[in-house]
């Protein structure tokens, strides 16, 4: 499940804009490697991220996981329900599970990410 | 990699893979909380041929064994499995082992897979004896079955007796489906359950045979990432995390597998002295009182003295929450006491609590 309208980390995170916004999650591949999320570190609103770079975590039962921003930019909003709830990044890794909402400082970043087939393609490799 | 005989049946099961110990073994087939939970309220099946199985017999098997435990041997009548752990001569722990006593002349050592060869070669270096020390591992496959739904789950595939006749910490040598199975009343989850030996050739024709009555009784393949969160809440150790050759039995909380009242063992006197000197580490069980999960290594504070550091952490199906051991020089510490655990940068509170934690 490889939805079209969203760019795409290698790292498995996606980016969906909206205007100069972009909302940020990871795929549902992602989540379906890790299982059993237990825990997601995010930062707080106002942090800036910069693109490829660390800005939280995910713990499931086995391991954590490093999350890599797909676009630099302004964290404006948080997914709290996910300090509660992480599991809905299993359950809902494209909708109810996103992490945070940014506001980009260079939308131009957006073409640096992978489009759904280029993604399919970069999965399929790793898998192999 | 090497990889156990049953690799492929892993395989068409979907299996995810891991390192362990030099071995590609199944991490997890659906879910580590979804196959934890299977073991907890039904049933498991478990593939641990990469454990190693060391015979050793001949009239010094005794001598040689009792050599080499901290835990006396000589408890064991015929059929009897004892847990023990062998020390070098600092006290420090090589591996911890099940020893198996057929007779008081032929005994089966289990080891973990990764202090296979390094316990092969301790074994042989120490024997003074006419013992025969044969090196079995890639000869034998060891299916797990545990959970409350072992006992009616493997009682069909063996018509000879009651399988709950067997009691905890014994085994039998008899037949599964068949096939010639060392029948072990004994596990690594903290349910009830048996661990089955056989030889390598017929791994596959047993874990087909069990298979079957595992879904239907709900039941799932457990790996080794259930494994782990299942021993971890039994409060059992895990050598290479929990316990290394440069830690020794009283600082990792197994005192009570050290039995040194009139007998003779390797570590013996190293072990005495740091009785008498006073035990400087201990390991306790804590419990995170926020979601975030203590890993292997992180460090561990108390009223801002650095105190020591975790050895195994994980979130607790069951308990649904996140749970430990740690490795603290403290002596004073004690249930309910406030720690604090560094995870990337940041405190976290925990609390010490009981062992095992379920």
């Amino acid at each position: 499940m490889i939805p079209d309208n969203l760019k795409y980390n290698e790292s498995h995170e996606w980016a969906k804009q909206e205007d100069d916004i972009v909302i940020i999650g990871i795929s549902d591949y992602a989540q379906s490697e890790i299982q059993d999320i237990v825990y997601v570190e995010l930062p707080e609103v106002g942090t800036e991220l910069t693109q490829k770079t660390e800005f939280g975590v995910i713990e499931s039962v086995k391991a954590a996981f490093d999350l890599y921003a797909p676009v630099s930019g302004e964290v404006i909003e948080v997914n709290e329900s996910l300090l509660d709830a992480p599991e809905q990044v299993n359950e809902s890794p494209y909708d109810d599970g996103w992490f945070l909402k940014i506001r980009m400082t260079d939308p131009s970043e957006l073409d640096a990410l992978l489009d759904a087939d280029s993604y399919q393609a970069h999965i399929e490799a790793e898998h192999a | 990699m090497k990889k156990t005989p049953l690799y492929q049946v892993h395989k068409t099961l979907n299996a995810k893979f891991t390192e362990f110990g030099g071995w590609e073994m199944p991490i997890q087939y659906t879910s580590i909380v979804k196959e934890h939970l299977a073991v907890r309220t039904t049933v498991g099946l478990f593939d641990l041929s990469h454990m190693g199985e060391f015979e050793i017999r001949g009239r010094g098997a005794n001598e040689l064994v009792q050599k080499l435990s901290t835990n006396n041997v000589g408890r064991l009548t015929d059929g009897r499995v004892l847990y023990t752990l062998f020390c070098n001569e600092a006290g420090g722990i090589v591996d911890d082992l099940l020893i198996y006593r057929y007779t008081d002349n032929h005994y089966m050592l289990v080891v973990n897979a990764a202090n296979i060869e390094k316990d092969l070669a301790w074994v042989q270096s120490h024997n003074d004896t006419d013992a025969e020390i044969k090196d079995q591992s890639d000869e034998t496959v060891l299916i797990a079955l545990q959970g409350p739904k072992s006992i009616d789950i493997l009682n069909p595939f063996v018509p000879e007796l009651d399988v709950s006749e067997i009691s905890f910490f014994r085994f039998i040598v008899g037949e599964v489906a068949g096939i010639p199975t060392v029948i072990s009343r004994t596990g690594y989850t903290g349910e009830i359950g048996f661990e089955l030996y056989v030889q390598a050739n017929s791994g596959e024709d047993l874990w087909n045979a069990l298979y079957p009555a595992v879904i239907e009784a709900e039941g799932q393949p457990i790996g080794l990432g259930a494994r782990d969160t299942l021993r971890l809440e039994a409060g059992l150790r895990l050598y290479g995390v929990d316990m290394n050759a440069d830690t020794t039995p009283f600082e990792v909380g197994l005192s009570q597998f050290v039995k040194s009242k009139n007998r003779q063992f390797i570590g013996k006197k190293a072990l005495l002295t740091q009785k008498k000197k006073g035990i400087a580490k201990k390991t306790v069980g804590f419990q995170m009182l926020d979601r975030a999960v203590a890993r292997c290594g992180y460090a561990i504070y108390q009223n801002g003295n650095l105190i020591g550091e975790v050895t195994s952490g994980a979130p607790s199906p069951s308990l649904k929450c996140n749970i430990g051991f740690a490795i603290v020089t403290s002596q004073t510490i004690t249930e309910d006491d406030k720690i604090e655990i560094e995870i990337r940068d940041r405190m976290h509170p925990a609390k010490i609590v009981t062992v095992p934690f379920i």
